[in-house]
C-alpha cells in the first residue's frame, strides 16, 4: 500500500515541483587536463548546489572507460535510485543503450558534449560548440594577417569531434587563396607529441607564420619546440579551450607568441548540472538542445574566462 | 621433436666460454635485421625529404629517443631474465610529478636553484630504484607473475600522479626551469646532453650484460631458471637487481625528460612501456628470455623514432594510417631478424 502511494508521488513529481531530486552525474575520470577540469567543475557544482538546495542530492561517478561507465550507470539507477541524470558519455555508440534503459525507468536524462547515436534516449543535450572551436581561430587568423599566411596545424586524436573542428577551420580558410595550410598532423592532445610534431614541422617548413595548436596543452609543447629551435619567423601560436595558464598568459601579455584563444571550457558540465537540477526542482523541462557558445578570448575579455582554482 | 631444445644449451655454452669467442664471429644475416631495417629507413627518409639528413633533424630524433632508449636498456635486462615490466610509462610519469613537487617545495628553503635541481635528480633516481626493487621483491619473494605485479603498479602509479595533479598538470617553477633547462636543451661538442647520457647508459649496459658475472647470470636465468638455480646462481637476488636496474633507468630517463616541458600531466609517458618493449624485441632480444643484445635494443629504439619522424616530415600517407605504417615496419624488421627453428 505504502509502495503504491510512494510510486504515485514519484510519478507525480515529473509534472509538479519535486520534493527531493536525486541527481546522478556520470563523467569520464580525470586522465588529462580537460577531463581533470570536468571532474573539478562537477564537484564544484555538487558542493554549491547541495548547499543552496537542501532537498537536492548529487552523486558524482567517474569512469575510465565506456564499459565501466555503463556499469556505474546501472548502479546509479538501481542502487542510488536517481531520478535525474547528467551524463558526459565516454563513447557515443556504446552508451546509447545503457542511457536508454535508464530513461525507460523514468530518469530524466541530460547528455553533455559527446552526443548519443539515438537522440530519443535523452531529454536534453548540452554541448560546447566544436564548429566554432575551428571557425573562430580561422576567422581571427584570416583577419589579423589580411588573408595571407602560412599555417601549420596540430590535430587531436582521430575522432568525429576533431574532424568537425578541422573541417570548420579549413572550410573558412578555403575562402582565402593566399592562406596556405602547409600540413596538419595528429599530436593526440598531448604535450610531448605536440613537441615532436612541431620539431618536425620546423625542420620541414622554413617559413611559418601561425601554428594552430588547437588545444592549450598542445600549444605548450609547440612553444617549447619553437623556443628550442630559436625560430623567429613564427608570429603566433593559437591554442584552444581556454585553460587557466593560457588565459593568464593572454591577460598578462607574457608571451609574444600568444595573443588569443578560443573558449571550450570544461565548465559546461557545471552549467549542465545546475540547469538540470534547478529545472527538476521546479518541475520544468530543459530545452532539447543547448549549445554553450565558444568565444574568442583576447586581452580585453580574458578576465571573464579566468578560473584560478580549477586544475585546467 | 627432441631436437628442438637442443640448440639453446649449445649457444649458451658458446657465449659463456670466454676463450673460444672467435669462431662465433661468423656473419649471421638475421642478426643484422635491425641494422638493415634502419639503413633502409634512413635511405627512404632522405629520398622523401632532403631535410631528413640534416644534423639538426638527426639530433632531434636521437634526443627524443633518449628517454625510450634508456628505459629500453633496463627493459632489455628484465626481458632477458624472463620477466616483463608494464609499468615504466606510469612510473616515469609519477617520478616526474613527484620530483617537480619536491623541487617546487625545496625552492622556498634552498637558495641555489642548481642545488634544488641536483636534489630533485637524486630523488628521481632513488625513487625509480625503489619502485624497481619493490617490483623485484613482489616478483621474487611474493611469487607473483611480473606481468601481474607491473599491471597493478601501472594503474597505481598513474592514478597517484593524476591525484597529485588534481587531473591537471604539475608545472615546475620558472626559476628552476631556467636552471634545469640545459639538462635537456644543452649540448656538449655539438651533441645534446640526453644523447650523451643515452650513449653512456648503452655502453654501461653492454659491458654489464656481456662482460660481468651479473650479465651471465641474467642470461642463464632467462634461458633456464632451474638449471641456473642448480648452478648455485642466486636467482632471486639477480632478478631483484634487474628490476632495480630498470627502475634506475626509468629515473635517469625522467631526469632528462622533466626539463623538456617542465611539467608532468596524466598523459605523460603514456604507452612508453609498449614502445620500450617494442624497441627491445625489434632489436633482436627473445621475448622468451635467455638472450638479447644491447646494441640491437638501441637500434630498435632509434628505428621506432625514425619512423614517426619520417611520417611527420612527409604527407604522402593519410595521417589516419600512421600507426599502420609503424606496425608494418615493426613486423618487417622482426621478420628480418627472425631465428630459424
Amino acid at each position: 500500500m505504502a509502495a503504491t502511494v510512494a510510486l504515485g508521488c514519484a510519478l507525480g513529481g515529473v509534472a509538479f515541483a519535486a520534493d527531493t531530486v536525486k541527481l546522478g552525474v556520470s563523467i569520464p575520470a580525470a586522465t588529462h587536463g580537460f577531463t581533470g577540469g570536468i571532474v573539478w567543475w562537477a564537484n564544484q557544482a555538487k558542493a554549491e548546489l547541495e548547499k543552496a538546495h537542501p532537498n537536492l542530492k548529487i552523486t558524482v561517478k567517474t569512469a575510465s572507460g565506456a564499459p565501466e561507465q555503463a556499469n556505474q550507470l546501472q548502479d546509479l539507477v538501481t542502487v542510488t535510485k536517481i531520478d535525474s541524470l547528467v551524463i558526459f558519455p565516454f563513447e557515443s555508440a556504446a552508451l546509447t543503450q545503457p542511457v536508454l534503459q535508464a530513461k525507460k525507468k523514468n530518469v530524466y536524462v541530460t547528455v553533455v558534449d559527446r552526443g548519443l547515436t539515438d537522440p530519443s534516449a535523452q531529454d536534453a543535450y548540452i554541448a560546447g560548440d566544436n564548429t566554432a572551436f575551428g571557425r573562430i581561430p580561422a576567422e581571427y587568423i584570416a583577419k589579423k594577417y589580411n588573408g595571407k599566411a602560412n599555417i601549420v596545424a596540430l590535430r587531436g586524436i582521430p575522432t568525429t569531434l576533431d574532424n568537425e573542428r578541422w573541417e570548420a577551420f579549413t572550410g573558412v580558410l578555403k575562402q582565402y587563396p593566399d592562406i596556405k595550410i602547409l600540413d596538419g598532423k595528429y599530436a593526440n592532445w598531448n604535450r610531448d607529441d605536440a613537441f615532436k610534431v612541431t620539431q618536425d614541422f620546423l625542420t620541414r617548413f622554413k617559413d611559418i607564420d601561425v601554428v594552430w595548436a588547437a588545444d592549450d596543452d598542445m600549444a605548450f609543447g609547440v612553444l617549447k619546440a619553437i623556443e628550442q629551435a630559436k625560430r623567429t619567423d613564427i608570429k603566433e601560436v593559437f591554442g584552444g579551450a581556454g585553460s587557466k595558464t593560457m588565459v593568464k598568459t593572454i591577460m598578462d601579455g607574457s608571451n609574444p607568441l600568444i595573443h588569443a584563444d578560443v573558449s571550450y571550457s570544461p565548465k559546461f558540465i557545471y552549467d549542465a548540472i545546475k540547469m538540470t537540477a534547478e529545472a527538476r526542482l521546479k518541475g520544468d523541462k530543459l530545452p532539447a538542445t543547448h549549445i554553450i557558445p565558444s568565444a574568442l578570448i583576447t586581452k580585453e575579455n580574458a578576465k571573464e574566462f579566468y578560473f584560478p582554482d580549477s586544475p585546467y | 621433436m627432441p631436437s628442438a631444445p637442443a640448440p639453446t644449451p649449445a649457444t649458451e655454452v658458446r657465449r659463456d666460454g670466454a676463450a673460444p669467442r672467435k669462431p662465433a664471429r661468423r656473419f649471421d644475416p638475421h642478426r643484422f635485421g635491425p641494422v638493415i631495417g634502419l639503413v633502409l629507413l634512413l635511405i627512404a627518409g632522405t629520398a622523401l625529404n632532403p631535410d631528413f639528413a640534416t644534423w639538426d633533424n638527426l639530433m632531434n630524433v636521437l634526443t627524443r629517443t633518449a628517454f625510450i632508449g634508456i628505459i629500453s636498456i633496463g627493459m632489455c635486462f628484465v626481458i632477458i631474465s624472463g620477466g616483463i615490466d608494464l609499468s615504466v610509462g606510469s612510473m616515469a610519469a609519477l617520478i616526474a610529478g613527484a620530483m617537480i613537487l619536491l623541487m617546487n617545495a625545496l625552492a622556498g628553503s634552498v637558495a641555489s636553484p642548481v642545488a634544488v635541481v641536483g636534489l630533485g635528480m637524486l630523488f628521481a633516481l632513488l625513487l625509480g630504484g625503489g619502485f624497481g626493487l619493490a617490483h623485484g621483491y613482489l616478483v621474487t619473494r611474493g611469487r607473483i607473475e611480473p606481468f601481474i605485479v607491473t599491471l597493478g603498479t601501472l594503474g597505481i602509479f598513474r592514478a597517484v600522479l593524476t591525484w597529485l595533479a588534481d587531473g591537471g598538470a604539475i608545472t615546475l617553477d620558472n626559476d628552476l626551469s631556467d636552471a634545469y633547462g640545459p639538462v635537456y636543451y644543452g649540448s656538449l661538442l655539438g651533441i645534446p646532453v640526453p644523447v650523451w647520457v643515452f650513449l653512456v647508459v648503452s655502453v654501461a649496459g653492454a659491458v654489464l650484460l656481456n662482460r660481468t658475472a651479473f650479465g651471465r647470470y641474467v642470461q642463464a636465468i632467462g634461458s633456464n631458471e632451474q638449471v641456473a638455480r642448480f648452478a648455485a646462481v642466486d636467482v632471486d637476488r639477480v632478478k631483484l637487481l634487474t628490476y632495480g636496474l630498470l627502475g634506475v633507468c626509468v629515473g635517469i630517463a625522467t631526469v632528462l625528460y622533466v626539463p623538456r616541458l617542465g611539467s608532468a600531466s596524466p598523459t605523460t609517458g603514456l604507452l612508453w612501456e609498449l614502445e620500450a618493449i617494442a624497441a627491445v624485441i625489434v632489436g633482436g632480444t627473445s621475448f622468451k628470455g635467455g638472450e638479447g643484445r644491447i646494441a640491437g635494443t638501441v637500434i630498435g629504439a632509434v628505428l621506432l623514432s625514425v619512423i614517426s619522424n619520417i611520417l611527420n616530415l612527409t604527407s604522402i600517407i593519410s595521417v589516419y594510417l600512421n600507426a599502420a605504417v609503424q606496425g608494418c615496419v615493426i613486423i618487417a624488421v622482426a621478420f628480418l631478424q627472425r631465428r630459424r627453428p
